[in-house]
């Protein structure tokens, strides 16, 4: 028996070899620099590994590879233009990460425990949530531009076990936390059965784990139907969980509450930019042929998750469940992207997802910012008259809602138009209609935050507004900023987008 | 000089940035910059009303940019007769409301200079949304203006505010959300036929089946009789107008609301013709209902200020049946009576605002008297009331007979029915009339100031403005006409020669 060497195209892998370098050492560091500086060390490395990652990402977007890897890994427009944005994000959201308020001292302690007591007391910080993110942001990168069937699998698993941990280090109400990270994992565990299971019935049919092997059984359409619908089913529903969508988001309130506030951002906002990315690849170039089995059953799934998310956020009393709710209806109209099924519905989702990652990140920030001598306060009946105490803060994160709710100068408006003409232009437009109705059901929730804000007095144990901290406020502005100038000038996003949204086989 | 159409809405955004610079605790320094931009808009506007050639039909003071090229979207503004008119009535209608509602801020959550802010960025709003002339800058526009209006009711209003600004934008949303899906649908048809575009006069070219060109219509005209208010859709009106300070009901009743009706003639009718033609009689039968529906109400109202309201529900309907008449004289009646509702409807609310903020109470029944104690802002009622029952001489009695008269050449019955509100008309004015100014003075009342000098100087442009118009109307309706009779000859419409009843 011959072994054959791999030929690894290592330009086109460097950026996501970087980030994983840059963990590396993160994880070194966490062993060999003393705890006073650590933070310190680990924020500026984290930072500095992600805008090298970013800057080479830019340098090799005019490369396109279908064998980066022994054909495991793809490069194209897309891809470029997915793990840019998930870059970009988690450079916004490490900020975030980094403000330590967040994350409880000493993650192994019991709560409650003498030991966790000590550990505030000598004010440990875990710094090990940098080498985490990163961990997590090369599986993130990875995800959209795996191109068979176990390197997908890898890349899943290598972006879900970091945050998995990272979902339990909450400072406050740390069991609440805890068992959000359990159940994220549990359910995390389950639909990544189900995706092997799908797998494993792919592979059945076409005789193949590459993506373009099966798309050529597809296309061919030599195979057994009924293996590749049970495939396309159970590779679907792993990926569903990942974005949220309905009846597979029960994970995703629990979880996004539970969190630190810091890792719900950044979770809500760069897992959603992988998990799309890399349901867009697999449906636009795998399944592409077999259109008629999946789209059915997907609008189905885009019409049930707007529906279902916009109508229960308006039963949440708290800002995170909320956001969670709200996140899923969000989930509902990427999957009209999804099913577009055509270049302008390509280029709208990688608008959206970045548009919506961007003011997620922003407007969990802001909820990091509300707090009382207890923590970050999540009650919304306790945030009435935050307007009139704190006038920036609040308008900011009204701001926010305005660009979920989609009204127009934010980017959120760009974003649904696009995202719903393409899928008008694709025929779907029972999706269209049902998006647009359920809008107007989400309008309702942002807005009564809105009122709650700044039209409702407040009581006597209202809460205060902590003054940011200068990291907090990076993440707030750089969030602010992209949001307002993607609503007021799109087009040179847009343009840049569409030049170079287009898969490669 | 020359004044473009985005000058003319850079100037009150810059008012607004000048106002932020502002300390807060000037409140009077804001309210004069406030005042100061607004009588620079209004004559900036007047100086593009002179240059404006009557009988070209083109658009005029067009400017086109491009905005976002790869979904076809400009930035493209222009004139007609019928824009003109409106983008005149809303600059003028400003620096009335910011002189009348000098006090208003007062009682709000927010600094005075918050106040003004938000009128000065509605005001460009407005002023944009009257002059776009691709629809998708239309709708962004009409959705965006939403937002000052919101927090104008829910932060300076009275009484149950932030319930009525809320239920005021959902309504809204409701509707321009229904938009947004007809504009997605012209927006995928046009990218079939030729390249992606939200031109108007593109649009209007379009070649659709009538199922698809009857839901897009739908869509449009949901929004706007949302806006308008049209009966069935009009509950938002009568809270909003309660809730909200006199000054912002001026501008939400007499500014705001005419974008619906004039989205009707400037989308549904220009870009659905076929559907216009489906949906008239049942459009013509709502307005119809709205007008007699409105009346009755009206005369049933114990609150001055949702009386004033549900005359304007009343009115609207006069405008709506007036559009859809597609006769040149109801189209021409119908833009004049949007104009002339503007100031009758400022009339009425400003001195109303006045009588309550003296009284401390907006039941009619509070009132009494008033002649006796305040003779000038008892006039000033009774003047604006006349205006409102568009008594002949004032400006209304002009459009209010042209609308008529236009839709009994094709509509008659609609048009015998409607003569009905004038009718009633007389009795919801003529009742508060009497139950306020007339009769003896109720206790409470003896003490009441007159108006102001700030007050006269604000209401007396208004008052002068219905006399001149209602003696004169010629300057406004050569404007109006050459558009309103293009709209129509556009559709395939001629006006029916009247017929004479034989044998008499």
């Amino acid at each position: 028996m011959t072994f054959t060497a791999p030929v690894l195209n290592y330009t086109i892998l460097s950026p996501m070899l970087i980030v994983l370098a840059g963990a590396l050492i993160g994880v070194i560091i966490e062993a060999f620099v003393s705890k006073a500086f650590r933070p310190l060390v680990q924020l500026i490395l984290t930072i500095g590994t992600l805008l090298l990652a970013l800057v080479q990402v830019f340098r090799i977007r005019e490369s396109e590879s279908v064998t980066a890897a022994m054909g495991s890994v793809i490069f194209d427009g897309p891809g470029f233009l997915l793990q840019a944005a998930i870059l970009i994000i988690s450079i916004i959201s490490v900020f975030l990460i980094a403000d330590n308020e967040n994350f409880t001292a000493l993650a192994a302690a019991i709560p409650g425990s003498p030991e966790e007591h000590e550990s505030i007391q000598q004010g440990n910080k875990v710094t090990e949530v940098f080498p985490l993110t990163l961990f997590a942001v090369a599986g993130m990168m990875l995800f959209p531009v795996s191109s068979d069937l176990i390197t997908l699998f890898v890349a899943l698993e290598m972006l879900s076990l970091p945050l998995y941990l990272m979902a339990g280090l909450s400072r406050r109400r740390r069991l609440l936390s805890q068992e959000a990270a359990l159940k994220y994992f549990l359910l995390g565990a389950f639909s990544s059965a189900f995706f092997l299971f799908g797998a494993a019935y792919l592979y059945g049919y076409s005789g193949d784990i590459t993506f373009s092997g099966i798309r050529d059984s597809v296309v061919g359409g030599s195979g057994n139907d009924i293996f590749l619908l049970i495939g396309i089913a159970f590779v679907s529903i792993g990926l569903l969980f990942k974005v949220g969508a309905v009846p597979f988001h029960a994970w995703s309130p629990d979880v996004y509450q539970g969190a630190p506030t810091a890792v719900t951002a950044f979770m809500a906002a760069a897992t959603k930019v992988a998990a799309f990315g890399a349901m867009l690849r697999i449906y636009y170039t795998v399944f592409a042929n077999a259109q008629w089995s999946w789209t059915p059953l997907l609008s189905g799934i885009a019409i049930i998750t707007m529906l279902f998310g916009s109508f229960v956020a308006i039963a949440q009393r708290d800002v995170k469940r909320m956001l969670a709710y709200s996140s899923i209806a969000h989930a509902g109209f990427l999957l009209a992207g999804v099913i577009a099924l055509n270049k302008a519905g390509l280029a709208a989702s990688i608008f959206y997802l970045f548009a919506y990652g961007v003011a997620t990140v922003g407007a969990f920030a802001v909820v990091t910012l509300v707090r009382d001598s207890a923590g970050e306060v999540t009650d919304l009946n306790r945030w009435t008259g935050l307007g009139k105490r704190s006038p920036w803060v609040a308008s900011v994160f009204a701001f926010f809602l305005l660009a979920f709710a989609g009204i127009p100068l934010t980017s959120g408006f760009i974003g649904k138009f696009s995202i719903f003409s393409a899928a008008y232009e694709s025929g779907a437009k029972g999706v269209v209609i049902a998006g647009v109705l359920s809008s107007a059901v989400a309008a309702f929730f942002y807005i009564r935050v809105i009122v709650l804000m700044f039209f409702t007095d407040s009581h006597e144990d209202a809460t205060t507004v902590v003054i940011p901290s200068v990291l907090t406020r990076i993440t707030v502005i750089f969030s602010f900023v992209i949001t307002v100038a993607l609503g007021v000038y799109p087009s040179p996003l847009i343009d840049f987008i569409n030049k170079f949204a287009t898969f490669i086989r | 000089m020359n004044i473009s159409l985005t000058l003319l809405m850079a100037l009150p955004l810059l008012g607004a940035a000048v106002l932020a610079a502002l300390p807060k605790t000037n409140a009077v320094l804001a309210k004069q910059i406030a005042l100061g931009s607004t009588i620079l808009v209004a004559l900036a506007t007047i100086s593009m009303a002179i240059g404006f050639e009557r009988d070209n039909i083109n658009l005029q003071y067009v400017e086109s940019y491009p905005w976002i090229p790869s979904f076809g979207i400009n930035y493209a503004v222009g004139l007609d007769g019928i824009s003109l008119v409106l983008i005149l009535m809303t600059t003028l209608l400003a620096p009335i409301v910011v002189l009348a509602g000098w006090n208003e801020s007062q009682n709000g959550r927010w600094s005075t200079k918050t106040f003004y802010i938000l009128i000065l960025v509605l005001e460009m709003m407005a002023i944009g949304v009257f002059a776009a002339t691709d629809v998708f800058l239309f709708y962004v526009f009409f959705e965006a203006m939403l937002v000052p209006v919101y927090f104008l009711i829910g932060g300076y209003g009275t009484g149950e505010r932030s319930a009525a600004a809320v239920k005021f934008l959902l309504y809204s949303l409701f509707g321009g959300l229904l938009m947004l899906a007809s504009i997605i649908g012209l927006y995928v048809l046009s990218g079939a036929q030729g390249g992606h575009t939200f031109d108007t006069q593109a649009l209007s070219q379009l070649q659709m089946s009538s199922t698809t060109q009857n839901l897009l219509f739908l869509g449009f005209f949901i929004a706007f009789a949302i806006k308008a208010p049209l009966w069935p859709f009009h509950t938002w009106l009568p809270d909003a107008a309660d809730s909200a300070t006199p000054g912002t009901s001026v501008l939400l009743l007499g500014v705001l609301d005419k974008v619906g009706t004039f989205g009707m003639i400037r989308y549904c009718l220009t870009l659905f013709p076929e559907a216009t033609k489906t949906f008239t009689p049942i459009i013509i039968t709502l307005s119809v209902i709205s007008i007699i529906y409105g009346a009755f109400l009206a005369i049933g109202q114990k609150d001055i200020k949702r009386l004033i309201a549900f005359t304007s529900i009343s009115h609207f309907g006069f405008i709506t049946m007036g559009i859809f008449a597609m006769t040149s004289q109801g189209h021409s009646g119908a833009t004049l009576y949007m104009f002339n509702h503007g100031f009758s409807t400022a009339a009425l609310f400003l001195v109303a605002g006045w009588m309550i903020s003296r009284r401390g109470s907006s039941t009619i029944s509070d009132f009494g008297g008033l002649q006796r104690v305040t003779p000038v802002m008892a006039w000033a009622f009774f003047f604006a009331g006349m205006s409102s029952l568009a008594l002949p001489g004032l400006s209304s009695f002009v459009s209010e007979f042209l609308v008529l008269v236009g839709t009994f050449t094709r509509y008659p019955v609609a048009a015998v029915v409607a003569t009905f509100g004038i009718v009633l008309a007389a009795l919801y004015i003529l009742i508060p009339v009497q139950r306020a100014l007339h009769g003896p003075t109720t206790a409470g009342n003896e003490n009441l100031s007159d108006l102001t000098l700030r007050e006269r100087v604000a209401i007396a442009p208004v008052v002068v403005i219905i006399l001149f118009l209602g003696f004169y109307p010629s300057p406004l309706l050569k404007v109006i006409n050459p558009a309103a009779t293009h709209v129509i000859s556009q559709m395939g419409f001629s006006d029916p020669a009247p017929t004479q009843l034989g044998g008499k």
